[in-house]
This record gives C-alpha cells, sequence and structure tokens, in this order.
C-alpha cells in the first residue's frame, strides 16, 4: 500500500504526503519512527519502524544463567527496571517451586510501587512537556529524585538496580529503607495534589487532551493494549487484581478504571494510579515483617525441563515472560512479553482522522519506552 | 473459569485429534496446522471459554521442528490456555495466520517471521520488523554469527 501511495505522491496525482517523525523526535521518547500520510493535516494513517535499537536480548539470554538473565531484563523497561526483574525471579522460583520469605515479599511490592511511581512521575513530567507545559517536567523530576535517592541508599544504583534475585534479594535492605519511605509519602501526599492545579484543570490542556485518540474497550482488546493505556478504556487488565502475585494479595486498592478511552482518561487513570501506589506504599511500610532476605538456593540454579509461564504488572501494562528449559542452567527459549509491543501497534488505529498535532498527544498518553519493543 | 478437564471437553469438541500433554503448568494443546483458525475462532466465540485476548504468540525452535505457540486467556472468566502448533517443515516452515481473529497477532506473527522465518499464509503486511532483510533469522538454533554471538 505505502509503495503504490508513495509513487502517486512522486507523480503528483496523489494530494496527500508522507512525513517521518523520528527516528530522532522529542515526541517519540527514544528511536523510533513513525511514517505518516497527511491528506492536508488530518493523519490518513501511521506505520510504525522499530528496531532501531534491537539488542538481541532473547538470543542472549539462550547463552546465559538465571541470576544473569536479570541485569538484562533492566534493559527492556528501564522505568520498571524492578518489575522486570521480579517477572523472571517469580518464573524461575515458580518452576523450582521455592517459596520465598515473606520479607522478600513485602521488599518486592514496596519497591514495585515505588518504581511505578516514579515510572509516573517521569510520564507526567515528560507528557505535560510534550503539550508545551514545560514546568510540569521540573515538578515531576524534583519529586522523582526522593525515589531514587531511596534506591540509590539501597542499592547503589538509581535506574537499572537489579536488586532481585531468584530466591530473594541481593542483600538486605539500608536500615533507613523505612524511614525514607514515610518521608517520602508524607511529602508526595503534599505535592500531589499541585500536579493537578498544575496540569488536570488547564483548559488549554483540556483541549488537546479531551476527545482525542478514543480507543474503545473492544480495540484494546483486540490489539492487546494494556496497564493504565488499557484501563483507560475500561478493561480491567490489572495482573495485580487478576492473578496476584508477592503480597499484592495483602493489601487493598482500587483498580483505576476511566471509560471514555481519549487521551484524558489515559491520564486521569496514571494519575489515580499514583494515589493508589501512595495507599499501597502505606499500608506495607510498617509491616515488613523481620526474616531472610533471601530463601536456601542452591549456587546453580538449573530449572526442571519444562515450560513455565509468569504475567506481571509493570507500570506501561502485562508483561509475560515465557521459558522453555530443557534442564540446564540456561534457558533454552525465553520470551518476553513486553507491553509496549502491543500497546505501539495501536497507534495507526487510534490516530487516524485526527490532526498531526495530536499524534504527539496520543503517543505520549500511551507512554512507549521504546527499548521496550525493540529488546 | 473453568479447569483443565473442562477446557480439554471443549476443545476436543472441535478439534478431536487434538493432544493434551500431562504435567503442564497451565493447560495445553497440540492442534494440526489446518485447524488453528477454526479452533481459535470458536473458542473466542463460544460463550464458556470466550477467550478473547491473545496475551502472546512466539515459536520455539526443537532442531527437528518448529513449535508455534499461543497463550491465550478469557477477559472475563481469565482462565489460560496454551495452544500448540507443530511445524514440521524447516526450509519453508509456514502456517496460517491469526490476524483476522486477534489483531495483536499480526504483529507478533511479524516478529517470528523476523525472527525464525516461519512465513504466514495470508498475512496482510509480511515484512521483516527489527532485523534488515539480508539477515539470517537469530533465534533458529543453527543460526551463527562468528562476531558478535555469545557461545553457551
Amino acid at each position: 500500500m505505502t509503495e503504490e501511495i508513495i509513487k502517486d505522491v512522486i507523480i503528483g496525482e496523489s494530494e496527500d504526503y508522507i512525513i517521518n517523525v523520528g527516528p530522532q523526535h522529542p515526541s517519540t521518547h527514544g528511536v523510533l519512527r513513525f511514517e505518516v500520510c497527511l491528506q492536508g493535516e488530518t493523519v490518513k494513517y501511521l506505520i510504525p519502524h522499530i528496531g532501531y535499537i534491537h539488542r538481541g536480548i532473547e538470543k542472549m539470554c539462550e547463552a546465559i544463567t538465571y541470576p544473569q538473565i536479570i541485569h538484562l531484563t533492566d534493559r527492556m523497561d528501564y522505568l520498571s527496571a524492578h518489575i522486570n526483574n521480579e517477572a523472571v525471579c517469580l518464573c524461575v522460583e515458580n518452576a523450582l517451586q521455592v517459596e520465598v520469605p515473606e520479607r522478600v515479599k513485602y521488599i518486592r511490592t514496596i519497591l514495585a510501587e515505588l518504581n511505578r511511581l516514579a515510572s509516573h512521575q517521569l510520564w507526567w513530567s515528560a507528557f505535560g512537556m510534550d503539550l508545551g507545559a514545560l514546568t510540569t517536567f521540573f515538578y515531576g523530576l524534583r519529586d522523582r529524585e526522593k525515589i531514587l535517592d531511596i534506591f540509590e541508599e539501597s542499592f547503589g544504583s538509581r535506574l537499572l538496580h537489579s536488586f532481585v534475585m531468584p530466591g530473594g534479594l541481593m542483600h538486605d535492605v539500608h536500615p533507613n529503607f523505612q524511614k525514607g519511605i514515610k518521608e517520602f509519602i508524607k511529602y508526595f501526599r503534599k505535592k500531589l495534589p499541585e500536579y493537578d492545579q498544575l496540569l488536570t484543570g488547564n483548559v488549554i490542556f483540556h483541549q488537546r487532551a479531551k476527545g482525542i485518540g478514543l480507543m474503545s474497550k473492544e480495540t484494546a482488546i483486540a490489539y492487546g493494549v494494556t496497564g493504565p493505556s488499557g484501563r483507560g478504556s475500561g478493561w480491567s487488565c490489572d495482573i495485580r487484581k487478576i492473578a496476584p502475585y508477592s503480597a499484592y494479595d495483602k493489601v487493598q486498592f482500587n483498580e483505576c478504571l476511566e471509560t471514555e478511552g481519549d487521551t484524558f482518561a489515559r491520564y486521569q487513570v496514571r494519575m489515580r494510579e499514583m494515589h493508589e501506589s501512595l495507599s499501597i506504599l502505606e499500608q506495607l511500610v510498617d509491616n515488613i515483617p523481620e526474616g531472610d532476605y533471601t530463601a536456601k538456593m542452591k549456587p546453580i540454579i538449573k530449572l526442571p525441563a519444562g515450560e513455565f509461564f509468569q504475567r506481571v504488572e509493570t507500570a506501561r501494562g502485562e508483561l509475560a515472560v515465557y521459558i522453555v528449559s530443557d534442564g540446564n542452567k540456561s534457558p533454552y527459549r525465553i520470551k518476553f512479553r513486553t507491553p509496549n509491543f502491543s500497546n505501539l501497534f495501536v497507534m495507526n488505529t487510534i490516530t487516524s482522522g485526527y490532526k498531526i498535532a495530536d499524534l504527539v498527544a496520543v503517543s505520549g498518553s500511551l507512554d512507549l519506552v521504546i527499548p521496550d519493543i525493540d529488546r | 473459569m473453568l479447569s483443565r478437564e473442562e477446557l480439554t471437553e471443549i476443545i476436543r469438541g472441535i478439534v478431536p485429534e487434538a493432544e493434551f500433554p500431562e504435567g503442564t503448568q497451565l493447560t495445553e494443546a497440540i492442534v494440526p496446522a489446518g485447524k488453528l483458525v477454526e479452533l481459535t475462532e470458536k473458542l473466542k466465540a463460544d460463550k464458556q471459554s470466550a477467550f478473547d485476548y491473545l496475551i502472546s504468540h512466539t515459536a520455539v525452535d526443537f532442531n527437528t521442528h518448529f513449535m508455534a505457540v499461543y497463550h491465550l486467556t478469557s477477559t472475563q472468566h481469565h482462565h489460560l490456555l496454551v495452544v500448540k502448533v507443530k511445524i514440521e517443515e524447516r526450509e519453508n516452515p509456514e502456517i496460517d495466520t491469526l490476524a483476522k481473529v486477534y489483531p495483536t497477532s499480526e504483529f507478533f506473527e511479524r516478529e517470528v517471521f523476523d525472527l525464525f522465518g516461519i512465513r504466514y499464509k495470508n498475512h496482510p503486511n509480511l515484512k521483516r520488523l527489527f532485523l534488515e532483510d539480508d539477515y539470517g533469522y537469530p533465534l533458529r538454533k543453527d543460526f551463527k554469527d562468528e562476531v558478535n554471538m555469545i557461545e553457551r
């Protein structure tokens, strides 16, 4: 189809024209290229071109051991690095039928929620900036710094921590861990209303976001758009509720659903999720049980022959890990079903018919992280 | 949520020759390649099973054959099912596309085509997704790259 239209454009028979958004464009948040066909200012269709940072993580994993794989999973969705680590760990523990200590489950859940918060803060900052509200970037990064400081204190790294290991954690958390989180909750509870004052009620923002990029629940399910983007269309797809893992069965939280399915609904879901994450943290932080930080594991981890599957909820949607093992210390085949891969390909359906300027708002509201698509 | 026995019963009603491996983590069904589209269409339409969401699709290279793997779930009942199709042919592997039943499948299939070289019949746009056209099929077990590969 594309070739024909390009031919038409060159000969001058068609009034459509094709422009490239990316591979280096601020609104794509990474190396991603959209081939956009325009009729005047209206998007006719859009083709995403990916693979600019394909590193072959799945192939690499076939040659390395399970504890080593953890470090590669960080590099997929670097903004929910901890949750990616946890997915592989849960899958390996499930296969070995290892019961991890309660303390580990609590700490993992706390870290996952902190990670989700940090990710949503960065999304909020970047989304505001995409739409021309520069101040959001400073507000968001200011508060995200507090979470990264907690991470740095306990694991020595800020973004890619690889702190979770099959069987438990790399080492115990820093003595200031609980104190730091409590201070952060107190701090961020005061700052969250500022986010709403700055952007949520803004008229210009409403005009850019409301009624743009409509995605029905059926489209979301058909294209597998999970996470906050799917929940913005009214699809209750939260794995934390459907198949609770770690300590999610011990906490009370609401699944944030909006039914409008537009850019603003996806925005609202993420804003509400930040409140829910804070409340999960509040429930867990004082109740971390005493105990070991890891279960007893053999020095060399070999999975029994068979196939294992695990789903977790990252900040952007459903991450599924599928391991085929032949009884060796490295997997025979490992597949990561990453949320952004599916979320990206709905772009054509939900941007056709809108203006080119809305493309930026829609791709921002899907919160794409490109290394997660390419793997 | 349907149990393993109930799911097995439903699938056996649609595809009598399906095999059900024992002792697996999830319910698995190995079906002949020709019955894949019919099975998924019926599983999706049936109110009891309602498998309307394809979580992921991938393939595994077992040296002698390929195995196409589909992870399905229902957004209402939340039961999981793994449908597998054995592809014996190695030189020119081919299988039907599921793009009509699950639109998300189109892109998973392009990824599998890119990395395994499995062709999909009636696919709307079968092009390589990540790599260049003259690159090999890296996730096949016999793929060799002298420079960049880590040896097991």
